[in-house]
Parts: structure tokens; C-alpha cells; sequence
């Protein structure tokens, strides 16, 4: 009884890890692109969106196997959030922030229509790569899906790290996001690193959409909520901390997963499926009253 | 002594406010030149039209060739400016402070360099992993000018280095530019409110005044001239 509670809750650990590593690649994207540009992406699930049909079609029309798709769509997603930044960004680049997200929504509903209009509004089908086996590991039941996410999840979370922690190019970006008048001095083309930037995060987003698919079906409407919680987990972690949104989106993911194991038990027994995405909006709420610059963000200090 | 840096007539203007009237300026290799003149006087402009971080016309010529572009190119062409006001990343740590300040740099010895570089500023070695932003502002003001010769400039743009840094920090911060001189040979270009510092490093001075060189001269001769001291340099 005991022992098969204890599998019953390390299971939920496990599947909340998968989600919460989703929504730890798309807030570790908001972030990055919060660090360069400033602003909040809206516009960042449509774009994962985006890909994710990308690769479907690439192995649904044109014959490709699952991990070449994986490969061309990170490629297509990185170029594709390059040209986004050097064609719909930056001219608006350097006014209001408020000029900055209207295009970011603007964004958004544009890739969402082009989806629907391309691709039509029926799901679709993406299988996981990693199959549909389970493994037994001493009566915690894991799915291959599940672990095959989270490794993924972090091997890109790691590349990213290791090309900004040890590459010359990783620390120019960084350089021209923290402070682009020191970095142009230095000899740093600041605005193609935040191109850079957005590629990066586009990346990223792709690496999610991708995961997400085969548990939640593709259509139009996939990454939206996957979105809110990026936003919760990225608020969670601090806005400006790449770290922050690594945690925060494992945190999340935990908690919510935590929240459904829970709801066996007669105290929590409110809680059911439909209320994780209004849980992920009072945890932004809670963090923006309590601590907003979340646990691993610094307090704001403005720039001048 | 070969011109490395030449501005003849050179005007740069802030939207609507012109800055510079015809500034015209030389420094020689291996030469330290200082620019003085009071608040406002264009001094920092003189410096961004150099580097280009500022909508400049007239001629500006670094060893005979034309420079065009912003900042980037400019650091390209071998000029490294520490602006006002320190000028370092300090979110970033103090090694990638220096790793930034060779990014122009396509070489390999960039690793002998932060070596030679702590030759210059023993305590860079053992605080390479700290973040800059935890410094002093002596030590960020001197990380400033390690940066800059990371990159191996062949001029040197110092801006208002002095500024807000204790008299005795001032002075081994200038100690330090004359060693560089001294020993590699190094051009400086530099910008002081504070004149007696400046020309006790410089070979020669410009003194502007709103917008225009005032007077120029060695800077034994500015020291000794005392109506020129009264009226433009403030002691």
C-alpha cells in the first residue's frame, strides 16, 4: 500500500519533470529575448507553433525521418527567428517597449493565421520518437516519452549554456544584451547578437513544440497554454535569469503534477486537470505581489 | 614622430546642438596628448567622434586612412575607448571583461595577454571569476583599461578616467598609463576635467572651449603659463 503510493507519487515526479522541462525550454526563450529586446515575446508559442507543424510536415510530406525533421526544423527555427528579429523587430527596435510587444501580438496572430490557413485546423498527429514503452524501475512505472523529453531537454539546455558560458560568440550576446553601447565600443555587432538571439530562442521554442506534440496532439491551439506556463515558470524564476527560468519551469511543472497526485487525498480533492493553467496564473500573480523579481532574478535597477 | 591620429576641422552635432566647431587635432605614435577644457566644452565628443558613437563630418584619419562607421569598425581599426563612467560589463565577470576586450582579435595569444595584462594589475589574476560589478570603483576603472589593452589598441580613448575616484587612486591609475607608454609604446588620447593629472602624464595638451581648440601647446608650457592655467585649466 505504502510502497505502491510511493510509485504512484515518484511517477508524478517523473511526468511533472517532462512538462516542467517544456516549459523550462520556452521560458529559458522568453528570457532570452526579455535579456536582448527587452520585452516579453507573445508571440513565442505561435513561433514554436510554427516549427512544430514545420517538422510534421517535413515527416509527414516529405519523407523524413524523425531526427533529420528534429535537425531541419532547429535549423529553419534558428533562421527563421534571425530574419524575425532583422525584419519585424528592429525597426521598431529602440522605441516604446509598448511599439515592441503590439508587434510581438501582431506576430502572433499572423503565424497562428498562416498555421490555419497552411495546415488547416484539424489536429494532427507527431509520435514521439522516443516510442510508447514504459519502463519498470523498482514499481515506478516511467514512460519512454517521458524520460527521452527530459533528456533532450537538457542536452540543449547544456549546448546553450556551454555556447554562452565558453564560446566568443555566446559572450558577445550576452555582452551587447547587458549593455550594447560597451559592447559596440568593444567591437561587438550588437544588433546582429540579438538577432542571434531571437534565432536562439526560436530554437528553442522549436525544441518544445516538438516535445509537446506527442503528448498533447498538434493544432492550432497547442502551445497556448504551454505559453502561460513558460510565463509562469520564467516570472518563477525571475524574468532576466536564464537559470531562474530552468528551475521555475521544473518547479512548475513539479507543483502542478504535485496538485494532481494530491487530489486523491480529501484536502485537495477541489483540484482537478481544468484548473492547472488558472493555477499557473495565480502562481505569476503571487510571484509579481510577493518577490517580482522571482527567486533568481535581481531586484530591478534601472538603466539610464 | 609619424602621425598616427589626425581630426582637422572635424564638427559633430547632438540632434539640433552642434558639439564640435572645427576641432583639428593630432597624436603621434607613441604619444600621450590630453584634451582639456571645462564642462560642456566637448571634450567626451571630441572622444566619440573618434570612435564614432556620435553623427560626425570633417576629416578623421588614423594612420593616414580614413575612419568610417560606428564603433564596431572603429574597434577594428585598433581604437579602444574607455568611456565615462567606468565602462565595463558588470553583470559579466572580470575575465569575461578581458575576453570581450580581444573580441576584435582573430590571434591566439589572447591567453599569454591576460597574463601580460596582470603584469599591469596583480589582483585581475586572482578575481578573474568575479563579477565586475562587485569591483571598486578604482578596480572597475582599472579593469576598464585592462579591457582596452586586450585588444592591443593602437590608440588608447580615455575618458574622464579620474572621475569620482579618490586622489590617490587618480594617481596610480596615471602611473599606470605612463608605464604603458613607457614600456609598449602605447598612443593615449585622453580627456580631464582634472589638468594638473593630465599634463603631468601628456606630452601636449588641447584646451577646447565650447566646441573649439582654445590653445594648444606642450604641456610643460601650459603648466608653467599661469594666466593660461587662471583662465582655462582652473588651479
Amino acid at each position: 500500500m505504502v510502497v505502491a503510493a510511493f510509485a504512484d507519487f515518484m511517477q508524478q515526479v517523473v511526468s511533472g519533470l517532462a512538462a516542467g522541462a517544456v516549459y523550462a525550454l520556452l521560458a529559458l526563450a522568453l528570457v532570452i529575448i526579455h535579456r536582448s529586446t527587452g520585452v516579453i515575446n507573445f508571440a513565442q508559442g505561435e513561433m514554436a507553433l510554427l516549427s512544430t507543424y514545420i517538422a510534421w510536415a517535413l515527416i509527414t510530406h516529405h519523407d523524413f525521418a524523425y531526427w533529420p525533421a528534429f535537425v531541419a526544423t532547429l535549423a529553419i527555427s534558428f533562421a527563421g527567428g534571425v530574419a524575425t528579429h532583422r525584419i519585424v523587430i528592429r525597426p521598431v527596435e529602440g522605441g516604446s517597449v509598448l511599439r515592441i510587444v503590439i508587434v510581438t501580438i501582431g506576430l502572433l496572430i499572423a503565424i497562428n493565421g498562416f498555421v490555419l490557413w497552411q495546415w488547416g485546423g484539424e489536429p494532427r498527429a507527431l509520435e514521439s520518437p522516443f516510442g510508447i514503452d514504459t519502463y519498470d524501475i523498482g514499481g515506478v512505472v516511467v514512460t519512454a516519452n517521458d524520460v527521452g523529453t527530459i533528456a533532450v531537454a537538457f542536452g540543449i539546455v547544456l549546448l546553450l549554456w556551454a555556447l554562452f558560458q565558453f564560446t566568443k560568440i555566446g559572450l558577445a550576446i550576452r555582452a551587447a544584451a547587458v549593455n550594447p553601447h560597451e559592447a559596440r565600443l568593444v567591437g561587438v555587432r550588437v544588433t546582429w547578437m540579438l538577432a542571434l538571439g531571437w534565432g536562439l530562442a526560436a530554437t528553442l521554442g522549436a525544441v518544445a513544440g516538438m516535445l509537446t506534440a506527442p503528448t498533447v496532439g498538434l493544432d492550432p491551439n497547442m502551445m497556448q497554454a504551454v505559453l502561460i506556463y513558460a510565463f509562469a515558470a520564467a516570472v518563477l524564476g525571475g524574468i532576466d535569469s536564464p537559470v531562474g527560468a530552468v528551475i521555475g519551469g521544473l518547479l512548475l511543472g513539479l507543483l502542478l503534477n504535485m496538485l494532481s497526485y494530491l487530489a486523491q487525498y480529501e484536502a485537495f480533492d477541489w483540484f482537478s486537470e481544468e484548473l492547472r493553467l488558472p493555477m499557473a496564473l495565480l502562481l505569476i500573480l503571487l510571484v509579481l505581489l510577493v518577490k517580482p523579481s522571482g527567486l533568481f532574478g535581481r531586484p530591478e535597477v534601472k538603466r539610464v | 614622430m609619424r602621425t598616427l591620429l589626425e581630426l582637422d576641422a572635424v564638427q559633430a552635432r547632438y540632434g539640433p546642438v552642434q558639439a564640435l566647431h572645427d576641432v583639428s587635432l593630432t597624436v603621434g605614435e607613441g604619444e600621450v596628448v590630453a584634451v582639456l577644457g571645462a564642462n560642456g566644452a566637448g571634450k567626451t565628443t571630441t572622444l566619440r567622434a573618434i570612435s564614432g558613437t556620435v553623427s560626425r563630418s570633417g576629416g578623421i584619419e588614423l594612420d593616414g586612412k580614413a575612419l568610417k562607421g560606428g564603433p564596431e569598425a572603429a574597434a577594428r581599426a585598433g581604437i579602444a575607448h574607455v568611456p565615462e563612467g567606468r565602462g565595463t560589463f558588470v553583470e559579466l565577470t572580470v575575465n569575461e571583461n578581458l575576453r570581450l576586450g580581444a573580441y576584435t582579435r582573430r590571434d591566439r595569444a589572447v591567453k599569454q595577454d591576460v597574463e601580460r595584462v596582470s603584469g599591469y594589475f596583480p589582483w585581475i589574476a586572482e578575481r578573474g571569476g568575479q563579477r565586475a560589478g562587485t569591483l571598486s570603483g578604482g578596480e572597475q576603472q582599472m579593469l576598464a583599461l585592462a579591457r582596452a589593452l586586450m585588444s592591443r589598441p593602437r590608440l588608447l580613448l580615455l575618458d574622464e578616467p579620474s572621475l569620482g575616484l579618490a586622489p590617490m587612486v587618480v594617481r596610480e591609475f596615471f602611473r599606470t598609463v605612463r608605464d604603458l607608454n613607457e614600456r609598449e609604446g602605447l598612443t593615449v588620447l585622453v580627456v580631464e576635467q582634472d589638468a594638473r593629472v593630465a599634463l603631468s602624464v601628456s606630452s601636449r595638451a588641447y584646451v577646447l572651449e565650447v566646441g573649439r581648440v582654445a590653445l594648444t601647446g606642450t604641456s610643460a608650457e601650459l603648466q608653467d603659463d599661469e594666466a593660461v592655467r587662471r583662465s582655462y585649466l582652473g588651479y
